[in-house]
């Protein structure tokens, strides 16, 4: 288990690195350097602009060094926590994500468990009860979850929120507890306003779960050893839950790897749909204003997360299912 | 020791090669009549056919320039087609004209129905002039009124009728699928295909790129792409761009799906006959194998259509893909972001469910091909 | 033969799955009798109905799939309870179920569930079926592993089933099936798995525990020798029915349905080794959605009588000495 645990976590390491090229690409991209756009940000003030200064403040932040230099020189950055500094902000791109992050892996988490406490029951439900008209009705829903576009969702759920309480945004506290500091109570208010977004988020994932778990669980219906277990008398239910659910869990847990990205991907769309103070407005208007330390970095982070979360669930999956510890 | 099944054999098997021609029609035979026995799936497929009718015929289909804009009718909610007249049922469809009112105090202009104008809907009336495709000049629209309006969709912000956008937004979302999964496609067997005809260091390498595109988010990437392409560039290139984006990612299920059966394949003796020969190892591969799993292909990249809608959609929307003039359905969604103005208008969401119904129909169409193709796939 | 007092009887079964494709009629009309401590081989084609009358036995028919017509009688201490009138997910119906009767499947590979070890799915049933505690339990399991030759079952019961070889599957299996000492057996092709010296030990084996344990046994097979070689009576099926039954001497001597006679035909002679030609029956099974009217063998059928056969379902004959027969050639009248 734990040469297990040490390889997968050797194997993290060049994917990481790919990460971090791709978000430096990034924040290389578009034309001209972070000096440009400051040069650009003082004209629009109407502040003069002495070249000199430009240049020395150039030379300064070693922008005038080979890329491959800058890329080390990012990385070896990041390795001690500095992301740079947002010019829009200007604040460090530590602090500006590390405000916000909380929030938007809150959503994703409650989502996340949302979508699993949703989609096992359903699945178990549709797959027991083949062809009954739950079955049909959740099949139908879950369709319709799927190809319903995260962020339309969204502003179905906000248009009715607006139309019933006048709020053009959700938030994530009531009013009163919105400068409180944390108590239970302001605890209990997040949890009110969370599942909101939660479900927005988990949907598409939830529908897809659902889907797996009835399918799987429909396979392993039909494997011999469920006859098996019911010809040694076994009660059904205790049977259902002891063989073939176990089974069909574990390529619900393996989805985890493929739920995670979605979940970041409609967690976003869903904050700034929903008005929520999450990395999403943050990294838009990071993006719309070429804030490119500030896009790539968040980039970099829900990336990094993603992964890491990958290797949390491919963990767990060992650990349940003994042919994988078995095999590595 | 004795086995009843060795004895009874029957004497009818076996395919001998003469009749490989013949084989592989039935299977395609096979193929679609097991596909037609999913009825959802055809009715799906009929849908989609009909939104590339309209995306392809835009001009001649909708009733309206999608850019013809007028001020008088700004926000007017969708007029109904009737066949009653005040409880009179009449033959030739007709839609009510509407009045707008100001209120005063507030600005705020309110609709209301007008059942003193009446205007007749009618086939190939004469409207907007278009050119089709560029090519083809004419006023002609399938239907429309010939005085008056019919908004059948209502209008947005700036008068323009909301019906005529969309059908001209389902050229531009509808092709990014299109174009998008041609893209994909091209890549994912090359991607695939060499991961599962070489194997080895190679198959390691690229099974290492697919596993990682696919494991971290999407989203992000794509607008941080978007925002990279050149702000000079024109709505075309655009357009281009973003599909090349969408498509950078798109390709890694179909490159699994090429790759395993190239695995499966791999050991077959046709193509180890092909070797022997001497064969040229791309004619193996295009020539023997590739025919030999179309069915697969198809299903998968009908099955990686939507994400590439939904892509462009998620793009557009939040203002990082394509943007005005362009017209796709992402665009027109934009549009109904303000809450306060899509409280007044919830027409304005029309496009969504759009999107809604062609993802609906890609994704019953690909199950349908995937069961039709493979009984016994699962996944 | 018929000293021993009956066990289970079974009256004109038939179960048909329903599906979209129409009624697949896989048991039809099936009738035997078996006694105490009697071994019956059932033998026949393939998908002629063999697993579903034994799956119809203990009610654990796939849902697709219904007893239509017939009766079950298990004789228990004197009474006699009929198993197609239980409920199938009832109380009754599961302490019969690897109590009473116990079976053994065609396919050891898919028949343990993988993430569980075998001691967890042999104690289980232990378990359910006898008052005692896990650790009694295990040590039965322990004790009966070691019974089916299983090596050092100690270790053996904390094995996961994919990290055992398919004889010690087949072992552990039959260890799991004979632990609460059923009255009747049902093996369902307890070979077919495993390779040829294996074969001949699981065998030995269940001669061994039938004769020890004096239960009764249904050994369902393609193998002919097998039966031979367990069994006291014999049942050949085709297409759903029970076309000849017979002790096994006197079909082996004197088969008498067309289909017996082709089938005993189209086999090497029996110890005789693999040298002989074979004779298959000709032409091929129908499709089981398709069953042709009145003897469902007449079209591979040789001795063919036209006009009747096609037409009139055969009777069941009784013969000499408890031997009967489904074929219009023995009719008398
Ligand atoms: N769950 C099921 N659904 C539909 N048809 C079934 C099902 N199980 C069995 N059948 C059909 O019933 C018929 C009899 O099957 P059965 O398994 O009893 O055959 P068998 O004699 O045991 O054959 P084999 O020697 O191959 O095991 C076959 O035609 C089979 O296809
Ligand atoms: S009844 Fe007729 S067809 Fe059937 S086995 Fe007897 S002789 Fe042959
Ligand atoms: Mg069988």
């Amino acid at each position: 288990m734990w040469s297990f645990i040490l390889r997968r976590i050797l194997l993290m390491v060049p994917t990481l690195l790919v990460v971090s090229v791709i978000s430096f690409a990034i924040i290389e991209a578009p034309p001209g350097d972070y000096m440009d756009s400051y040069v650009n940000a003082l004209l629009q003030q109407q502040e003069a602009v002495d070249p000199a200064e430009i240049e020395s403040l150039r030379k300064r932040y070693g922008l005038d060094a080979p890329t491959y230099v800058r890329y080390f020189r990012w990385l070896g950055n990041i390795m001690q926590g500095n992301l740079g500094r947002s010019l829009e902000w200007n604040q460090p791109v530590t602090k500006l994500i590390a405000d916000r992050l909380p929030w938007s892996l809150a959503i994703s988490v409650a989502s996340f468990f949302l979508a699993y406490a949703l989609a096992i029951p359903i699945g178990f439900y549709s797959a027991t009860r083949q062809y009954s008209i739950g079955d049909y009705v959740f099949t139908l829903i879950g369709f319709i979850g799927l190809a319903t576009p995260n962020f339309l969702l969204a502003l179905l759920i906000l248009w009715y929120y607006f139309v019933a309480t006048g709020n053009v945004a959700v938030g994530l506290f009531s009013n009163e507890y919105l400068v409180a500091p944390w108590s239970f109570a302001k605890f209990i208010d997040l949890l009110k306003h969370l599942w909101l977004p939660a479900l927005v988020v988990g949907t598409a994932g939830t529908a897809g779960l659902i889907r797996v778990m009835r399918a799987n669980l429909l396979d392993e219906l039909e494997r011999p050893y469920v006859m098996v277990a019911r010809s040694k008398g076994l009660s059904e239910t205790k049977l259902l839950f002891k063989y073939p659910f176990r089974i069909a869990m574990n390529p619900v847990a393996s989805t985890i790897g493929w739920t995670l990205p979605t979940l970041v991907n409609g967690e976003l769309l869903a904050s700034l749909v929903l008005g929520l103070p999450t990395i999403a407005p943050l990294f838009v208007g990071a993006l719309l204003s070429q804030d490119m330390f500030l896009a790539g970095s968040v980039v970099m982070v829900l990336s990094t997360l993603t992964l890491v979360g990958t290797l949390l669930s491919d963990i767990v999956l060992a650990w349940l299912d003994p042919r994988i510890r078995g095999a590595i | 020791m004795a086995v009843i099944e060795e004895g009874m054999q029957s004497s009818s098997s076996g395919v001998n090669a003469g009749e490989e021609d013949l084989s592989v029609a039935t299977q395609w035979q096979l193929i679609r009549w097991k596909f037609m026995r999913h009825k959802v799936a055809v009715i799906s497929l009929v849908l989609i056919a009909i939104f590339y009718l309209f995306a392809i015929f835009a001009e001649f289909l909708s009733p309206y320039d999608p850019t013809n804009h007028d001020t008088d009718y700004m926000f007017m909610p969708p007029q109904r087609v009737r066949f009653f007249d005040e409880g009179k049922f009449q033959l030739r469809p007709f839609v009510y004209g509407m009045t707008s009112k100001m209120d005063e105090n507030t600005f705020r202009t309110t609709w209301e129905l007008d059942k003193t104008q009446k205007y007749a809907v009618k086939l190939f009336v004469r409207g907007d002039p278009y050119e089709l495709w560029g090519l083809f000049e004419s006023t002609i629209h399938l239907f429309g009124v010939e005085e008056g309006t019919m908004f059948l969709v209502g209008t947005d912000k700036m008068g323009r009728d909301m019906l005529s956008r969309i059908i001209f937004g389902g050229r531009i979302s509808l092709s990014v699928g299109l174009l998008g999964i041609a893209i994909s496609f091209v890549i994912g067997v090359i991607m695939g295909g060499v991961s599962g005809y070489f194997g080895g260091v190679t198959d390691l390498i690229i099974q290492r790129i697919i596993e990682f595109l696919r494991s971290i988010p999407t989203l992000p990437l794509w607008m941080a792409l978007s925002v990279a392409l050149p702000p000079t560039w024109t709505v075309v290139q655009i357009y281009f761009g973003i599909v090349v984006i969408l498509s950078l990612v798109g390709w890694t299920g179909l490159a699994r799906v090429v790759r395993g059966k190239f695995m499966s394949l791999r050991e077959e003796e046709y193509v180890m006959a092909a070797q022997l020969n001497g064969s040229n190892e791309s004619r193996v591969i295009f020539k023997h194998m590739l025919p030999s799993f179309t069915s697969h292909i198809i299903a998968s990249l009908t099955l990686s259509v939507p994400s590439m809608i939904l892509g462009e959609t998620a793009l557009s929307f939040i203002g990082l893909g394509l943007q005005n003039p362009a017209i796709s359905w992402g665009v027109l969604l934009n549009d109904a972001q303000r809450i306060i103005v899509l409280a007044d208008s919830p027409w304005l969401l029309s496009p969504g469910l759009f999107v809604i119904i062609a993802i609906l129909c890609f994704n019953f169409v690909g199950d349908g091909l995937r069961d039709a193709a493979d009984p016994y796939s699962s996944i | 033969m018929s000293q021993s007092p009956l066990l289970l009887s079974v009256d004109n079964l038939a179960t048909h799955f329903f599906s979209q494709e129409g009624i697949l009629e896989a048991v039809d009309g099936v009738s035997f009798d078996i006694h105490a401590g009697e071994a019956l081989g059932i033998a026949g084609e393939s998908g002629c109905g063999k697993s579903v009358t034994a799956q119809s036995i203990l009610r654990i028919v796939p849902k697709n799939g219904k007893i239509v017509t017939g009766a079950i009688s298990l004789l228990q201490n004197g009474e006699s309870v009929d198993l197609v009138q239980l409920d199938d997910r009832g109380q009754e119906i599961r302490e019969i179920r690897g109590g009473e009767i116990a079976m053994v499947f065609q396919e050891p590979m898919a028949a343990f569930s993988m993430v569980y070890t075998i001691g967890n799915q042999i104690t289980e049933v232990i378990r359910l079926h006898q008052k005692c505690s896990q650790d009694e339990a295990r040590e039965r399991a322990i004790e009966m592993l070691q019974r089916v030759g299983m090596p050092i079952p100690e270790q053996t019961i904390d094995a996961y089933p994919f990290a055992l070889s398919g004889g010690m599957r087949q072992r552990a299996m039959i260890a799991m099936a004979l632990s609460c000492h059923p009255s009747l057996l049902i093996a369902d092709e307890p070979t077919t798995a495993v390779d040829v010296t294996i074969q001949a030990q699981v065998l030995e084996l269940m001669k061994d525990l039938q004769r020890d344990m004096g239960m009764a046994l249904i050994v369902i097979t393609h193998d002919l020798a097998v039966i031979s070689e367990l069994c006291d009576r014999v049942m050949i099926m085709y297409l759903g029915k029970d076309v000849e039954s017979a002790p096994a001497d006197v079909i082996f001597r004197d088969p008498k349905h067309p289909y017996t006679v082709g089938l005993l035909r189209s086999v090497p002679e029996l110890g005789e080794g693999h040298t002989q030609e074979l004779d298959p029956i000709s032409g091929s099974v129908p499709s089981p959605y398709r069953r042709p009217a009145g003897c469902p063998f007449h079209p591979r059928c040789p001795e063919f009588i036209p006009d009747v056969c096609d037409v009139e379902l055969p009777p069941q004959i009784e013969l000499t000495g408890g031997h009967r027969v489904r074929c219009h050639l023995y009719v008398q009248d």
